[in-house]
This record gives structure tokens, C-alpha cells and sequence, in this order.
């Protein structure tokens, strides 16, 4: 891939919550979520990111949100540093860069109808100022994501899961964004209703010519729907490669015994299990292994 | 809030035959309360020679001490109460919502200046504080409504920060942070929507509260000046003649308790009838 | 010959909503045999885990068991009395839920919560009962059991709270154990370690499982027989392998194959199962499936009996019925007979 191809340069990103402090307020107990993680995204690609509860991996998400100040580190989108904006500077790159979460029972405000939701974030972007042609484009949004017109004066809770998820992703697609945070999309879903929603975010990728960051712990899930996958463990990633590749040449340890733990769904499927305990000292830094394939191990 | 919650609620409170009638009674307090001007007699008409007089025909709660209609007084005197228990609930609601809100919401040092703060208001014993502010306020109404506000808005404030803590971790304000939408539209259109319900339910725990609060100030003489009546005005006189007139400190007392209970009854109906988890058995 | 451990029959269980009556289930009628793991699958409001409660007695207002019997080895579970119940709960039918953070006491010690359980079912000395449970510890694989006894469970990570539960559930040597998606709330590496628990226990033990869960890989990894339930009823049933290698429900085939593949070098499209489950509280008549399924037609609105495909294989659908299939036959395939395309 080439230089000018990346879309999101994310350099050095730490993150640390203070989880204690003392009377005076100052911090005294530091939890390490994300620390140092440097990756690119290149334009119109899917990168996943995988790892396991703990791993930092949903913080990474939200620090390209710019949710979060960074303790450390820079995200560089399209070339230009957001790291230090305020939010008036970082308002256009909250358009151009949109999220889908987890938990379709959530992520949308249950008092408010679907017109409403999808229109919020078209409201706080000035798109389409016309009651009229708000409407005609948030119908035709439905439209993609496989609902009808009629849901327009809905409330999510008059809807499924998968329903509400086509929601929040006809929500996100509304401002017409570049780049989309999907935070483990699919993990609530019922496993028939996963496919459907991941056909239509590959669908739509392809339409709008979407880059994605794919955020989750299902790893046969992320192979599928992944060009690129890192994986994270306990605040840093410990390697990145394409995906057929991290599948079939896994060379971390970590990645090694993570892939090993996926219960094949077929019984006759003899998986040798690889347990791995971490080392002391913590983790190295990436290496390129062989061309594209990183990985933090001597 | 939505539909369903309001239909849930309507259907708490029709399927339940306590609330309809604490319903019809607070009604009938507030309609007595501002209808009281059609009452024929005046409540501070003094009437020497019929004193103390048990209730009868012309006078259904009997007379005071100073021959005063006690059923005229006991009207005016649920106005003051209710209006007093209303305005300071309102008084309350907003302090405690926007404390809550604005410490819930930003966090930081702002809500350790906050918290501490409420948590030094409410270490002072606020029998103290009223009687100070009584002693350096000039007594009326506004004055009461006042002081017993500023007096409940802390445990609200608690209550709405806590919710308001739980709701800026959902991921609909999440998005809508990620989306670019400013602290003042999230608070506004996804955190107060959300937390209405129980700002509601304490509202009408703090009438309640706070009409007790009024009647004990007036009962200790700090509340409304005579000769204007108050509930707890009224227990006040009644306490000389607790022996002869037991009906001059029952009636009031009885309207307190009516009144408080009714509010607290309310109060229940709707926290069921708005948290959706609690399902009826 | 195995013995029959458990047999339930013609199960019914509803819940009264505000918005009328929920059928979580309609008619379930499933058995397991001893030393046996019976895998039941299904999708979010498919009925498993109310069959298991059902079966555990933990069915409370307003959720009410209709009707259905449930037989366990020998005696009638249904009618019982709470405190004839209490002395099957826990003693020969224990159970397992998914989220291992609540289960647990947080002021009360690890040993605390063991000897509790073995005092008050196995009636030992508080010295044999310490024991025992060090003994358990270890079994389920705890390192350092006397000294993790004395700690509390914030202690212990998510995969080993639920190893304890795990150790509490055999406390008692129960006969049955059921376990309610144990691992759905346990990251991969510590859900491999558990399955790996429960096989390691199924093959040194004579214990019957009944494994509730959503993930067919652990069903293919862990189950020797598997019942899949929708809408409220078991649409198919068999042993593993007659269910991932030769299912003869749409549905089964559907879920099966809206799984992503491990091929490499192109990236295939996923089949998914269109639509959403239906609606317990006013359901369709016929076959719960119909209305996603590829290869609805007009006899589905009638609830197909269960046919019976082989031994102990039984699939709920019309397809197996000897003349729809000779009618099918008959007519020319219209198209591949997969799963719809997407909309």
C-alpha cells in the first residue's frame, strides 16, 4: 500500500485513567488502558482490531472519537493532527469520522423516534436544512439498510435488535463520514442476524467507499469482514497483518493461543490448544517480520 | 420519556384503587385550598363569645380559641401549606437538577467543588439554618418558599447526579459527543429525557417533605405571621387546649398527615409506573 | 443400555407481560440420558434458558409452567412441593449461570461460600467440609487451593469465579448438572480453559450435562447431543453429528451456515438467515420458522410433527415428510434451494 494511502495515522497513542486520588484530587492509582499503540488505516479498507476484555482495544476506538483526551501520542486523520483541537476546530472531523456501538439497546435514545436520531447528527452538521428534504433523505437512507419509510415515526424499542442496529448504522451514514469507528457492532446480535448486518456493512463499504475500523472479540467474525487485523493485549498491540496472514501464520505467542481458543463449530475439528502466560517485563516493541506483518516478540 | 412509559404509567395508576383515592383527595385539598375565598365565614373574624366551640352546623370544624372559624381557617391555612409545599418542591427541583446535572455531567474539579459543598449544607443541622435565615430574613411566603427549597435541593441534587453518571456512559450520548453535538444539546436532548422520571418521583417526595417543613416551622413560630393560618400554625395554638379541644390539634394534624401521605403515595405509583423493571406481581 | 436420567414432556411455560402472554415455551419435549451432554442452541428469546429454569424449578410469577411433565429418574419434578424441590436443587440437579460476578457473595470468603453449600447438603464436620472443598478446588483445576479458599471473590478473575461455581455445582455430586451459557460472559482463552473443564469432568465422572448456550462452536466442541430450539420450540434434535454434518431443519442448516468460513484468499459472502424471530406473545400459528424460511410453503401454516430422520434424530419441518417430499420431487428445483438472497 502506498504512504499517501493512509487515512488514519495513529502514532504513539497512550492512554491512562486515573482510577484513584487522594483528598487533594490528585491522581494516585494510573490504569495503563492504552499504552503506545502506533497503527495506519488506509483509505477503504477494514482494519480489525481484536483482543480480549481489558485489552484496550474499544479505548483505541474512542481516542480516534476523540471522546478522550490523549495522555500521550497523536492520531493524524486525513494527514492533519486532531490530538490537540478543541472541539470547535475538531467539529469537521466529527462529521467525517462516525461511530457505530455495541449494544443496539443504547446506542439510540429510546425517547427519541427514528426520523429524530438519524436527523441528529444531519442537525448538528447543517445537512440538509429542509424539513422536506431531511425526511426524503433519511427515507432513503432506511431504504438501505433495509427498513421502510414507515419506520420513520417509530421508537427503537418497537424494533429488533438488528433492526435498531440498521438504525445506528443509517445514523452514522447519515452526514456522509469517511471513516466509521464500528465498536463490536455485531457482539449482541443473535448469530443469523450478525451475517446480516455484516453483509450490509460490507455492502455499504463498498457504495460509499467506507474505511472502517472493526472493533471486536469474535475472531472468525473479524477475519471475514477484515483486510488488516491487530491484535491488542493489555494496553499494546502485539501484532498486525493482514488477516489471512495473522490467521494462518500467527507468530506471537499471545495471537498464537487467542486463535487457538476459538471453538470451531464442527465436532470433529481437533484444535490443539496453546496456552500462553505473558513474560515479565511487558511488551516489546513491533517488528516487521516479513513484509506487512508486525509483531512485538524477539 | 416515551409512549409506553406514560401508557405504563396510566395504567399503574388506574389499576390502582389507594392511588385514585389519594388522587381525589389532593384534589379536593386544592380545590378547597383555592376556593377558599367562598367560604362565608372569615377565618380571622374574632368572635369572643364563641370561643372553643365544638364543630356544628355553622362551624364544621368547630372554633379556636378566639371564637375564629376553624373550617375557613383550615382553608386558608391548606393554601398557604400546599402553595408553600408546591413552590418550595419547584424551588428544590431546580436547584437540585441543575447541581446534579452540571456535577453528573462535567465532573472533575467542578463536581469535587460541588459535592463538597452539598455535603457541608447538609452536615449543618437545618433546624439551625432556618431559624437564622428566619431571624435575619424578613418572614413571608417567598421567604418560607426560600429556605425550605434551598433546604431539600441536596439529596435531589444526589439522586440526578447519580443518574446522570450512569446516563453519559450509554452510547447514544456517546454518539452523540463523537457526533460533535455541544454539552448544553446532550444535557438538553438525551441526559434530562432520560432522568425524568425520577426528577417526577422526588419532585413529589419533596411536596410532601416539604409541607412537613413548613408545618414545623410554623409550629415553632417562624413560619407564616399570624394572624394568618398555616396547618402547622394551627397545631401550634392547639397545643394549650390539647385537653379541652382535642379536635383544634386532630383536624390539622390530620390534614398534614392526609396531605403527606397522598404526595407519598403518588410518589410510589409513579416509581413504579415509570421504571419499567419493576413489574407488578 | 444407559439409563433415562431426566424426560421432559409437552413443556409450557408463558410469562404475563403488560402487553399480553409471553409463550417462551411451546410444547418442548426433550430427555438425557446419563453420562451424556446435551447441547441445547438457540437464539435470544428461543426458550433455552426458561427450559432449563423450568427444569431446575426456578420458573417464579409472572412467569407460570402451563403444563408438560418433567421426569426425573423416576419421580414427577412438576407437581413438587418447594421443599420436596429444595432437596433435588443443589443436591442432585445443580446449575451453572452465565455471569459469575453476581452469583457469588462479595463479603463472604471463597471457603465460606464451599463449606457452606457441602455442610448444608452433604451435612459433614466443618474440618471434612474444608476439605472437601480444597479438594474441589483442585478438581477444577485452582491452583493453591488452601490459600484461595481464604480469599474473596473480587480476588478471583471472571474464569475463575466461574471454576469455583463450577466447584460449588459439584459440591453436592449432583447428577445432573445444567449450565447456563457458563462462558458467554469470559473472554476466548478462559472459555476454551472452561469447556476444557467441562469435558475434562463429563469423561472422569458419570455426570450428565445439559450446556445452554448460543455458540455452536462450543456445542461441536463440548455436546455429544444437541437439541435446537426457536421460537419457543426444539426444531431439530440429534447427536452432533448428525446435526453439523447431515441437519435436516432449515433452520439448523441456516444457523450453520450464516457462520463465516476459515477459507482464505477471497472473502465470501456470508449467508445470513433473513428477518428476525418471531414475536412470543402473539406467535404465529405453524411452524415458527416459516416466515424465514427459503423453503416456506402453504403446509407450513400447520405445525409440522416431529419426524423422526433416524435414531434419536428428529427435525420439526415438512421437508421430511415422505410425500411433501415426493412433491417436491416431482416438480422441477427452482433454484438452488439455498438460503434467500439478501433484500
Amino acid at each position: 500500500m502506498k504512504e499517501d494511502n493512509v487515512l488514519v495515522d495513529v502514532r504513539g497513542l497512550k492512554k491512562h485513567f486515573v482510577k484513584g486520588r487522594d483528598i487533594w484530587g490528585r491522581g494516585t492509582e494510573v490504569l495503563k488502558a492504552v499504552d503506545g499503540v502506533s497503527f495506519q488505516i488506509h483509505k477503504g479498507e477494514t482494519f480489525g482490531l481484536v483482543g480480549e476484555s481489558g485489552s484496550g482495544k474499544s479505548t483505541v476506538g474512542r481516542c480516534l472519537l476523540r471522546l478522550y483526551d490523549y495522555t500521550d501520542g497523536a492520531v493524524l486523520f486525513d494527514g492533519q493532527d486532531m490530538s490537540a483541537l478543541g472541539e470547535k476546530k475538531l467539529k469537521p472531523f466529527r462529521r467525517r469520522i462516525q461511530s457505530i456501538f455495541q449494544d443496539p439497546y443504547s446506542s439510540l435514545n429510546p425517547g427519541m423516534n427514528v426520523l429524530e436520531l438519524i436527523g441528529e447528527p444531519m442537525n448538528i452538521h447543517g445537512l440538509y436544512p429542509q424539513a422536506e428534504e431531511r425526511k426524503e433523505a433519511i427515507a432513503s437512507l432506511l431504504q438501505k439498510v433495509g427498513l421502510k419509510r414507515e419506520h420513520l415515526y417509530r421508537y427503537p424499542h418497537e424494533f429488533s435488535g438488528g433492526q435498531r442496529q440498521r438504525i445506528s448504522i443509517a445514523r452514522a451514514l447519515s452526514v456522509r463520514p469517511e471513516f466509521v469507528v464500528c465498536d463490536e457492532p455485531i457482539s449482541a446480535l443473535d448469530v443469523s442476524v450478525q451475517a446480516q448486518v455484516v453483509n450490509m456493512l460490507e455492502d455499504l463499504q463498498q457504495e460509499f467507499g467506507l474505511t472502517y475500523l472493526f472493533i471486536a472479540h469474535d475472531l472468525s467474525m473479524v477475519r471475514h469482514i477484515s483486510d488488516r487485523i491487530g491484535v491488542m493485549y493489555h494496553g499494546r498491540l502485539v501484532e498486525v497483518a493482514d488477516s489471512d496472514e495473522l490467521y494462518e501464520n500467527p507468530l506471537h505467542p499471545y495471537t498464537k493461543a487467542l486463535l487457538s481458543s476459538i471453538p470451531v463449530p464442527d465436532p470433529h475439528a481437533v484444535v490443539e490448544r496453546i496456552e500462553w502466560q505473558p513474560e515479565e517485563g511487558g511488551v516489546p516493541e513491533l517488528k516487521e517480520a516479513s513484509p506487512g506483518h508486525f509483531v512485538a516478540f524477539e | 420519556m416515551n409512549r409506553t412509559k406514560w401508557r405504563n404509567l396510566k395504567n399503574e395508576w388506574l389499576s390502582n384503587k389507594i392511588g385514585i383515592a389519594a388522587s381525589v383527595v389532593l384534589a379536593i385539598l386544592v380545590l378547597g385550598a383555592i376556593g377558599a375565598f367562598l367560604s362565608p365565614n372569615d377565618p380571622n373574624a374574632l368572635d369572643v363569645l364563641g370561643k372553643l366551640k365544638p364543630p356544628s352546623a355553622n362551624h364544621w370544624f368547630g372554633t379556636d380559641e378566639y371564637g375564629r372559624d376553624y373550617f375557613a381557617r383550615a382553608l386558608y391555612g391548606g393554601r398557604v401549606s400546599l402553595l408553600v409545599g408546591f413552590s418550595a418542591m419547584i424551588v428544590a427541583t431546580i436547584v437540585g437538577t441543575v447541581v446534579g446535572v452540571v456535577s453528573g455531567y462535567f465532573g472533575g474539579w467542578l463536581d469535587n467543588l460541588l459535592m463538597r459543598l452539598l455535603e457541608i449544607i447538609m452536615s449543618i443541622p437545618s433546624f439551625l439554618v432556618m431559624l437564622l435565615l428566619s431571624v435575619l430574613l424578613k418572614p413571608g411566603i417567598v421567604t418560607l418558599v426560600i429556605i425550605i427549597g434551598l433546604l431539600m435541593w441536596m439529596n435531589m441534587a444526589r439522586i440526578i447526579r447519580a443518574e446522570t453518571l450512569a446516563a453519559k456512559e450509554r452510547e447514544y450520548v456517546l454518539y452523540a459527543k463523537a457526533s460533535g453535538q455541544g454539552a448544553f444539546g446532550i444535557i438538553l436532548r438525551h441526559i434530562l429525557p432520560g432522568i425524568v422520571p425520577v426528577i417526577i418521583v422526588s419532585a413529589t417526595n419533596n411536596i410532601a417533605s416539604a409541607i412537613l417543613m413548613e408545618s414545623s416551622l410554623s409550629f415553632l413560630g417562624f413560619g407564616i405571621q399570624p394572624p394568618n393560618a398555616t396547618w402547622g400554625s394551627m397545631l401550634t395554638s392547639a397545643q394549650g387546649h390539647i385537653m379541652d379541644a382535642p379536635y383544634l390539634a386532630l383536624l390539622p394534624g390530620a390534614l398534614i398527615l392526609l396531605t403527606v401521605l397522598c404526595f407519598n403515595i403518588l410518589g410510589d405509583i409513579l416509581r413504579v409506573g415509570l421504571e419499567p423493571k419493576l413489574v407488578k406481581r | 443400555m444407559t439409563r433415562r436420567l431426566l424426560t421432559v414432556e409437552d413443556l409450557n411455560v408463558s410469562f404475563e407481560t403488560r402487553d399480553g402472554e409471553n409463550q417462551a415455551v411451546r410444547g418442548v419435549s426433550l430427555h438425557i440420558d446419563q453420562g451424556e451432554t446435551l447441547g441445547i442452541v438457540g437464539e435470544s428469546g428461543s426458550g433455552k434458558s426458561v427450559t432449563a429454569k423450568s427444569i431446575m424449578g426456578l420458573i417464579a410469577p409472572p412467569g407460570r409452567m402451563k403444563s408438560g411433565r418433567i421426569e426425573f429418574a423416576g419421580t414427577d419434578l412438576a407437581g413438587l412441593e418447594e421443599k420436596d424441590w429444595r432437596r433435588i436443587r443443589g443436591n442432585r440437579i445443580a446449575m451453572v449461570f452465565q455471569d459469575p460476578m453476581t452469583s457469588l457473595n462479595p463479603v463472604k470468603t471463597i471457603g465460606d461460600h464451599l463449606t457452606e453449600v457441602i455442610r448444608r447438603h452433604r451435612g459433614l464436620g466443618k474440618a471434612e467440609a474444608r476439605q472437601e472443598a480444597v479438594r474441589l478446588l483442585r478438581e477444577v483445576g485452582i491452583t493453591e487451593p488452601e490459600r484461595r479458599l481464604r480469599q474473596y471473590p473480587h480476588e478471583f478473575s471472571g474464569g475463575m469465579r466461574q471454576r469455583v461455581m463450577i466447584a460449588m455445582a459439584l459440591s453436592c455430586q449432583p447428577e445432573l448438572l445444567i449450565a447456563d451459557e457458563p462462558t458467554t460472559a469470559l473472554d476466548v482463552t478462559i472459555q476454551a480453559q472452561i469447556l476444557d473443564l467441562l469435558k475434562q469432568l463429563k469423561d472422569q465422572s458419570n455426570l450428565s450435562v445439559v450446556l445452554i448456550t448460543h455458540d455452536l462452536g462450543v456445542v461441536a466442541q463440548v455436546c455429544s447431543r444437541v437439541a435446537v430450539m426457536y421460537g419457543g420450540m426444539v426444531m431439530e434434535e440429534g447427536t452432533v453429528e448428525e446435526i453439523f454434518y447431515r441437519p435436516k431443519h432449515p433452520y439448523t442448516q441456516g444457523l450453520l451456515r450464516s457462520v463465516p468460513q476459515r477459507k482464505s484468499g477471497y472473502r465470501e459472502r456470508l449467508v445470513p438467515i433473513e428477518g428476525s424471530p418471531p414475536d412470543l406473545i402473539d406467535p404465529p400459528a405453524g411452524c415458527p420458522f416459516r416466515e424465514r424460511c427459503p423453503h416456506a410453503m402453504a403446509k407450513c401454516a400447520q405445525l409440522p410433527p416431529r419426524f423422526e430422520i433416524g435414531p434419536g434424530h428428529r427435525a420439526m419441518c415438512w421437508l421430511n415428510d415422505e410425500s411433501v417430499k415426493e412433491e417436491l420431487a416431482a416438480r422441477p428445483e427452482p433454484q438452488g434451494g439455498a438460503a434467500n438472497e439478501g433484500r
